[in-house]
């Protein structure tokens, strides 16, 4: 799988301009990834490539068409130093899974990456990087395969229930 | 061990005591959902399975980004929701009242320690109420209206202690740019800003909002400000409230503290194309610009807008710029007409857009072509924001934005 990698601080508006948030379709939205941006990502992005990029990815505005736009590109999975968190949260309700790696600057763009969920790590052209579990309480909604399939399965909650730090 | 504002609510909500980093199932007070997040909210909602919202009354539904519809797309956008709202019984203010956090705030939807939730990312403004409000997706927003609870994670506080009285013509959103930048554009990732000290509590609502509607822009789940009487008396003739005391604990635990005296403070922009890229204004000043834009939820209220016309005072607005402004609710809208500032505004050579998020949008109108330069009160400079990915933003004050657009570049409002 190719690495598409991007710097810091890469905001929804970057993902996904204002213009076309009129639109809700992820193959839609897709054509109109990063942008003005990026401009080759939308061409070139094959089924199943992966974002690499530095801290805060995702920042800014809510727009939850930010990781549909992704999600129709064919974006299963984006590794970050770290995530910005309504993004976080609104990757992980649409089926995209974030995976936080402190050392994603190291990885190139083009390479060719293994993620090995299960292992915790990620091969990068035969050097070996530790990925982060998963918070707990988002494994449910992963498993499920997105807040939707989730939510579709329980009648109710039982509000004031959780877990402590 | 103490509790932080934050913990309050959470702890109170929840009928029992919780501390930063539980995760909680939490009631939902209010959810909010406008034309550009709430047609895929909706669409997420009955792909749950939901067929009745958990509480009509709690939701709020309006339109405020492309209005009045600007595109075919944009306005069967807006019809489906209207339907959604007439099947559902929600209240929906529609086109009418302007920007969602403003007209959440003026209508009395938010109030001290609730949890308010809004799929826009600057819901956390209802801080400045006294409320825990964060912005949410839109998939959250469907389980939202479905069950009426949301899990959270309770965030860690960092605490701003705010000391000193601003100098002229420098305030609320000086003081927030200087925070950004202090704090970084992801310094406060998954924790609340808690804003306290004896600026804050001399500093009237309109600062306060500024203040909190800014608390995304370095990561934060929330901004928020202990409500004590300048909420309540805010709060009076928009909702009945029983006052709560959520004063932070002396010993309450603070991811860390940080401490702002605003008595030396310099009128402050942020530089494309990061808001924590903030400098004193005479680092950019003399810095020409093709536009000037008074507004959003960050900076359109009437205190604002007349912040902007004191500075401009009689003269004129430069001849060779555009200059937008937008008041940021009917009401906002309103006052200002009633007090002659849309005239003078309007006399002075500016553009007065009905209440809307106008260019902060960035699809709407009011957009930059490749290598424009805008000057802006709102909250974002991101590259592309306010259109082309080749123009540049800047963000300030109004004072600073109307000292700037009666030159037509960067200027010093204290030097007008």
């Amino acid at each position: 799988m190719r690495v598409w990698k991007f710097s810091d601080n890469i905001d929804t508006d970057a993902i996904i301009p204002g213009r076309y948030l009129i639109h809700n379709d992820p193959c839609v939205l897709a054509r109109h990834a990063f942008e003005g941006t990026r401009d080759e990502f939308a061409a070139k992005v094959r089924e199943g490539d992966v974002i690499v990029a530095g801290r805060n990815f995702g920042c800014g505005s809510s727009r939850e068409h930010a990781p549909l736009a992704l999600t129709g590109a064919g974006i299963r999975i984006i590794i970050a130093r770290t995530f910005a968190r309504i993004f976080y949260r609104n990757a992980v309700n649409v089926g995209i899974l974030p995976l936080v790696c402190h050392q994603a600057d190291e990885i190139p763009d083009g390479a060719d990456i293994t993620v090995d969920i299960g292992g915790g790590y990620v091969d990068v052209d035969g050097t070996r990087y530790p990925i982060e579990p998963v918070p707990g309480f988002m494994q449910d909604i992963i498993n499920a395969g997105g807040l939707v399939a989730y939510a579709r399965g329980i009648e109710e909650v039982k509000t004031c229930t959780g877990s402590q730090a | 061990m103490g509790a932080t504002v934050v913990e309050k609510i959470f702890s109170s909500r929840c009928g029992r005591a919780v501390r930063a980093g539980d995760v909680v199932m939490a009631p939902v007070d209010g959810a909010m959902i406008h034309d550009i997040t709430g047609p895929l909210a909706i669409r997420n909602f009955f792909q749950m399975g939901g067929t009745r919202v958990f509480d009509p009354h709690k939701v709020i539904m309006l339109f405020d980004h492309q209005v009045p519809a600007d595109s075919i797309t944009a306005a069967e956008n807006q019809a489906f929701m209207r339907t959604f709202a007439g099947d559902q019984g929600i209240h929906n203010y529609d086109i009418r009242e302007g920007i969602c956090h403003q007209v959440v705030m003026e209508k009395g939807r938010a109030a001290p320690g609730e949890i308010i939730v809004g799929a826009d990312s600057h819901t956390c403004m209802y801080g400045a109420a006294g409320a825990f409000a964060t912005g949410i997706g839109s998939t959250d927003m469907g389980f939202v209206l479905k069950f009426g609870a949301l899990y959270f994670r309770v965030p860690e506080s960092i605490r701003a202690e705010v000391t000193g009285r601003f100098p002229r013509r420098v305030g609320a959103k000086d003081l927030i740019l200087s925070i950004a930048r202090d704090i970084g554009a992801d310094g406060a990732t998954y924790q609340a800003i808690e804003f306290g000290g004896e600026t804050m509590e001399d500093m009237g609502m309109e600062g306060r909002m500024t203040c909190c509607n800014m608390a995304i822009e370095m990561g934060a789940k929330a901004g928020i400000v202990p409500p004590d009487r300048v909420t309540y008396r805010y709060l009076e003739g928009r909702r009945a409230v029983t006052p709560v005391d959520l004063s932070p604990d002396p010993d309450a635990r603070y991811a860390d503290r940080r401490l702002y005296d605003v008595t030396d403070l310099a009128p402050q922009v942020a530089v494309p194309h990061n808001v924590d890229l903030a400098v004193p204004v005479d680092e950019v000043a003399g810095t020409r610009v093709d536009q000037v834009f008074i507004g959003s939820c960050t900076n359109g209220r009437f205190e604002d807008l007349a912040e902007a016309a004191e500075v401009l005072s009689d003269n004129r607005f430069s001849d060779r710029i555009r200059v937008i402004i937008i008041p940021a609710s009917r009401d906002e809208y309103l006052k200002a007409l009633r007090s002659g500032l849309i005239e003078r505004f309007v006399s002075a050579g500016a553009l007065v857009e009905a209440p809307c998020c106008g260019p902060c949008m960035g699809g709407a109108f009011g957009l930059l072509g490749p290598g424009e330069v805008s000057l802006s009160t709102s909250n974002r400079n991101f590259r592309g924001r306010q259109g082309s990915t080749e123009a540049m933003v800047y963000l300030c004050s109004p004072a600073t934005a109307a000292a700037s657009a009666m030159y037509g570049e960067i200027t010093d409002p204290r030097e007008v």
